[in-house]
């Protein structure tokens, strides 16, 4: 047999463009970049003015320095604690503590809540049975579950990790859940008809259509999972940055207090470009949302 | 008119076997969101014999693509039976290929993955499956983009992604939906008389594919088929059965010129517009 081939699109080399349409486009990117520098500078700015109208006032007693301390005393602090360390250890072995909290409760939960979703969204027995408990639980405003949890496990990690996995378990859950539910029909039918097992069609086809749904929910999880490690060092623990909080808290030191939510945000913000990165890696199949970025 | 007398010359079923596909009686009912009932098709016979292509047509949302849904497997019909080589469709089977009217390349996979997945699930080895997806990537001109995720594409050339995928697992029944609205003009010819070497029906001795082609292209349907099936307007059943008796092998653009295309052209067109005009007086009554 010989086939003609019908010839393969060849790439089109683009028309010279002209000087002026050349001259115009690098005039746009000059005013992008410029618009970028204001971006940040006014950015810097505002932190700036805030940053100085609290230390002022607090200094000149228009508020109360006691409760609402000030940025060069919280900047203070941070220093002292990096230097010298914590009353309860390192600053460094703090913030683990918590993150090894926040990272294992958020796994597990993202992979229960996945699991989960996934498998209710595709077996509608599963999920008529257990949907309404599920709903049940998710009402429950679960934080109040923290005490709980550390009358049952005790003042280490585990009560931590259970406190966020009950917090991130459920935003993925739902959100693998409605991913699975809304598989492009059109998909599983060709993959059904290309051969694909039911099992082949869970794992090739509504995972991964699921991703760009699981992914939305992940990123505001892991907030959730770090809240949750918080209250429970909050509550009673050993180590950890929430334990910073309360012992702060406990000696009338309201510049700990606000030096450790400091702590808390960068390592947040870092996580978060952590998640960003990955999703980028992982999304390569997908077109570049021209909102994104910027 | 002509349903009934089926053309044999060059096609068909030899006596004593099965016919490729047949539906007998064959409907299809629909429960809408609101909870009423619709008929998507009714009482459908049709047969198509082994190495046979069928075209049908039939106005817009009439159910064509849900009959190949039924042929395919995807879908049961309420009421009739579907027979493929003699046996009832009970589920999907591996010698049918389907090409969607939608989009249905897997988005997440590179071109060159979408056309390997139909031979890599059902157990091809990774390699052979590749050099066999690479094989056809080439037929359909697609050689250079095989590294590329289908939203990098254009849009005739995801289908053509779709139709490779297709053809990779060598169907021996193939249905296809519309499958070059898509593509320009001159695609459309290249890929028709592609379509019509691949198959290889029409000569002797040939082990020719059985396709049920639906399309709303009307001289496409004559030029491609065997005998093209006009179906009414919803609920779809078919209203007439015009064979085909120009010689092939054929080549599509020089085809539409001869003096007995269009003559057919005009009969079939006849029988379709009638359809059309129905379908087109009813939606026009929803509105008011
Ligand atoms: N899953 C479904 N549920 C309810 N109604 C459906 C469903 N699928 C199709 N229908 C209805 O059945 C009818 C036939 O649909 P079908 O897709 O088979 O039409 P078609 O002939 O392929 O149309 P077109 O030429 O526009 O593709 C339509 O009226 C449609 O609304
Ligand atoms: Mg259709």
């Amino acid at each position: 047999m010989s086939h003609e081939p019908i010839p393969a699109d060849s790439a089109v080399a683009p028309m010279a463009a002209p000087k002026r349409a050349t001259g115009r486009t690098e005039a746009r990117a000059r005013a992008a970049r410029h618009r970028k520098l204001l971006v940040l500078a006014a950015r810097v700015l505002l932190l700036a003015v805030v940053l100085a109208a609290w230390e002022l006032m607090a200094r000149h007693k228009v508020i109360d320095p006691f409760n609402f301390s000030m940025p060069s005393k919280i900047w203070d602090q941070i220093v002292q604690w990096t230097a010298h360390g914590t009353a309860q250890g390192s600053l460094g072995e703090q913030i683990w503590y918590t993150l090894y909290e926040a990272l294992f409760g958020w796994i597990i939960g993202v992979t229960g809540g996945v699991a989960l979703g996934i498998a209710l969204g595709r077996v509608r027995f599963l999920a008529d049975v257990l949907g309404p408990y599920i709903k049940i639980l998710n009402a429950l405003p679960r934080i109040v579950l923290a005490p709980i949890f550390v009358i049952w496990f005790g003042l280490g990690p585990a009560s931590k990790v259970a406190s966020a996995v009950v917090l991130v378990f459920f935003p993925v859950f739902f959100n693998a859940f409605q991913g699975a539910r809304e598989v492009d029909r059109n998909l599983v039918a060709n993959a059904r008809i290309l051969g694909a097992s039911n099992r082949r069609v869970t794992l090739q086809v509504v995972v991964p259509s699921a991703t760009s749904w699981i992914f939305t929910s992940l990123h505001v999880s892991f907030g959730f999972a770090l809240i949750g490690a918080i209250v429970g060092e909050y509550i009673g623990a050993t180590k950890g940055i929430g334990l910073l909080v309360s012992a702060s808290q406990g000696t009338f030191n309201s510049a700990g207090v606000y030096a450790a939510m400091v702590v808390l945000a960068v390592v947040a913000l870092v996580a978060e470009g952590l998640l960003t990165f990955a999703e980028r890696r992982l999304f390569r199949w997908k077109a570049v949302d021209p909102g994104a970025g910027g | 008119m002509n349903s009934g007398t089926l053309d044999t010359t060059h096609s068909g079923t030899p006596p004593g076997r099965n016919p490729a596909i047949e539906l007998r009686g064959a409907s299809k009912v629909f429960r809408t969101p609101s909870g009423a009932e619709h008929t998507a098709v009714r009482d459908l016979d049709l047969t198509v014999g082994r190495g046979e292509f069928v075209a049908v047509v039939g106005p817009t949302g009439c159910g064509k693509s849900t009959t190949l849904t039924l042929v395919s497997g995807l879908e049961e019909p309420t009421e009739g039976e579907v027979l493929i080589g003699g046996d009832p469709v009970t589920g999907i089977r591996p010698e049918v290929g389907f090409v969607f009217q939608q989009d249905a390349v897997f988005p997440w996979r590179t071109v060159l993955s979408n056309v390997m997945a139909g031979p890599r699930f059902r157990g091809v080895p990774k390699a052979e499956a590749r050099e066999r997806a690479l094989d056809w990537l080439g037929r359909v001109g697609l050689a250079a983009f095989a590294d590329r995720y289908p939203h990098q594409l254009s849009g005739g050339q995801r289908k053509r992604v779709a139709l490779a995928q297709t053809f990779v697992g060598d169907p021996s029944i193939l249905l296809m939906d519309e499958p070059f609205s898509a593509l320009d003009v001159q695609t459309r010819a290249l890929m028709s008389d592609e379509l019509l070497e691949l198959w290889g029906g029409g000569q002797p001795g040939g082990t020719a594919a059985s396709v049920v082609f639906v399309t709303h292209d009307l001289e496409e349907a004559i030029a491609l088929a065997d005998k093209v099936v006009v179906m009414t307007a919803g609920p779809a059943t078919v209203k007439e059965v015009f064979p085909v008796r120009l010689p092939r092998p054929r080549k599509v653009e020089s085809i539409r010129l001869e003096a007995e295309f269009v003559e057919i052209y005009r009969e079939i067109w006849s029988s379709l517009g009638e359809e059309v005009r129905i379908t087109r007086e009813r939606g026009a009554d929803r509105v008011a």
